[in-house]
This record gives structure tokens, sequence and C-alpha cells, in this order.
């Protein structure tokens, strides 16, 4: 896990023309599980320090860990943007493969392909992208076998 | 029922393996679960979490939800490197020689996550 930009951002606005406040990307590397949780742990609390609602807060830091430990445990590595902007927080990973061969298959709530490994450690209960869903007020999910997936979280502020 | 984590340790005889503050937390609820998406989803703040899982991961899910503490069964121990990483996050985690099963039933008898009175 790497912060690439800490401090200032590339797009001063996002897609919707809104005020970007903070925008951070991290690098994520795969089955990297020791230092797994940190972004998760960083993104909490620069949402507690701008003050959001603490059940907010919640909401985002476990919608947050679950996407950073897909990309540890199921990508080939990636990074996760985080952004806020006066209406919404958003939670977006992009990797680069392997990509999702079925979306309905992979967000039903017991399913997963997770290695021995990860499931070993108490990963792969196949909850993950069913505990982000729980969580956002919205997600957006796009993937392709052998390009990757791009996963969007939102939370309305 | 309330009870601190302190008050846990004297009357279970537990083994506080982190060193610093988190023993005046209070303990309101509590979980026995070794899946981590599990607790990730049904977890509550200010619950105690018996897990025979002992790696970094374990504190990143305590931590983020805020629990009051982690108690390992079966005198399962953690490596010098994740009791650090606890000590940072200010995750208090203690251990015991019971297993999971007779732990939750002690806690239990406490007062531990009851649902009846106040």
């Amino acid at each position: 896990m790497n912060p690439e930009g800490s401090k200032s951002f590339d797009n001063k606005t996002d897609t919707a023309g809104k005020d970007v406040l903070v925008r951070h990307v991290y690098s994520i590397e795969a089955e990297n599980f020791s230092s797994a949780g940190e972004v998760s742990r960083r993104t909490k609390n620069l949402l507690k320090q701008l003050g959001v609602d603490g059940e907010l807060v919640r909401k985002a830091a476990i919608a947050c860990y679950e996407a950073e430990m897909n990309l540890v445990i199921h990508s080939w590595g990636g990074r996760l943007i985080f952004q806020v902007t006066p209406d919404k927080i958003q939670i977006i990973t992009e990797d680069t493969g392997p990509g999702i061969p079925n979306i309905e298959l992979a967000m039903k709530e017991g399913y997963s392909t997770a290695s021995e490994q990860a499931r070993e450690m108490g990963f792969g209960a196949g909850m993950g992208l069913p505990n982000i869903k729980r969580c956002a007020s919205y997600i957006n999910i796009q993937s392709k076998v052998g390009q990757g997936t791009t996963l969007e979280i939102t939370f309305q502020i | 029922m309330k009870k601190t984590m302190e008050e846990l340790v004297k009357e279970l005889d537990l083994t506080v393996l982190t060193k610093g503050a988190g023993l005046n937390r209070e303990v309101l609820s509590g979980c026995c679960c070794d899946l981590l998406s599990w607790v990730m989803a049904h977890g509550k703040k200010d619950a105690v979490w018996i897990t025979v899982q002992a790696h970094a991961n374990v504190v990143a899910v305590a931590s983020l939800l805020e629990l009051a503490g982690v108690i390992l069964p079966s005198g399962i121990s953690m490596d010098e490197k994740t009791i650090q990483k606890a000590q940072e996050e200010g995750v208090t985690i203690l251990s015991s020689r019971m297993d999971a099963f007779e732990l939750a039933g002690k806690l239990y008898e406490m007062g531990i996550g009851r649902k009846v009175e106040e």
C-alpha cells in the first residue's frame, strides 16, 4: 500500500462538477495481507477529521475495508481512490484483473472464490460485496474478464 | 450489563497481551466468530470479540469497528509485530486458557450481551 497523492489532487471537480474536498489515491498490492486494512484506517481517520457523522464513518470504513480486501484477495493489484465532495463520499477501486465472470453470483452472500490461504485467515465468507452494498447508498460494478474490475461505492452525505 | 475490560481480566483470569490504555473501556456485548467479514457485517461497537484468528487483520477489524477488545481463546498467542500494531491502534488484546465456547458462556454468565433488565 503506497499513498500516491496525499497532498493535492489532479481533479479539482468530480464528474458532476462538484468541488472535490479530498482525493487520495492508494495503490494496493495483491496478496499483501500484512498491510491490509491500512487504507481503510487512514480513510476512517480522515472522515472523522472532516466531522462526518459517526454512523456514516462506520459504514464507509466497513465498505472501504471490504473493497481493500477484495483487491488484496482477488485482484492482481490495483488502486483505491477515496474522494469526498460536499454531498458525497466515494470509494472507487480499479484493478488490472482477473475480472469477475459472473457479477450476479459474486454479489450473492456466501459465494466466494477466495484462495485457501485467504480462507484460513477468516476471509472468503462470501460477504464482502454484500457487506459493501448494505453499507453504501449505491454501488456500481463493471468487470471484464482478463481486463479488470471497477467498483464505485457512493455514500450520500 | 456493563463491565469494563479490566473487570473481565480480573474475573476471568485473562492475560493482557497489549500494553497501555484500553482496559477502562466498557464492554456492552460479545461476538464469537472467526470469519472476518461476518464480524465486519454484524460486529457492534464496544463488543468484545472472541476469535482464534491472531493475525494483523483482526486488529484492523477491531479498530475499524471500535470494538472494546479481542480475546484469543485456548491459549492462542499473537506475534510481537501484531501486538505492536494493536498497541499503536489502541486495540486491547487479551488471551485465555479457556476455549471459545467456555469463554462465551462465562461472559454471558457475567451479563455481557444479555438482552434482559434495564
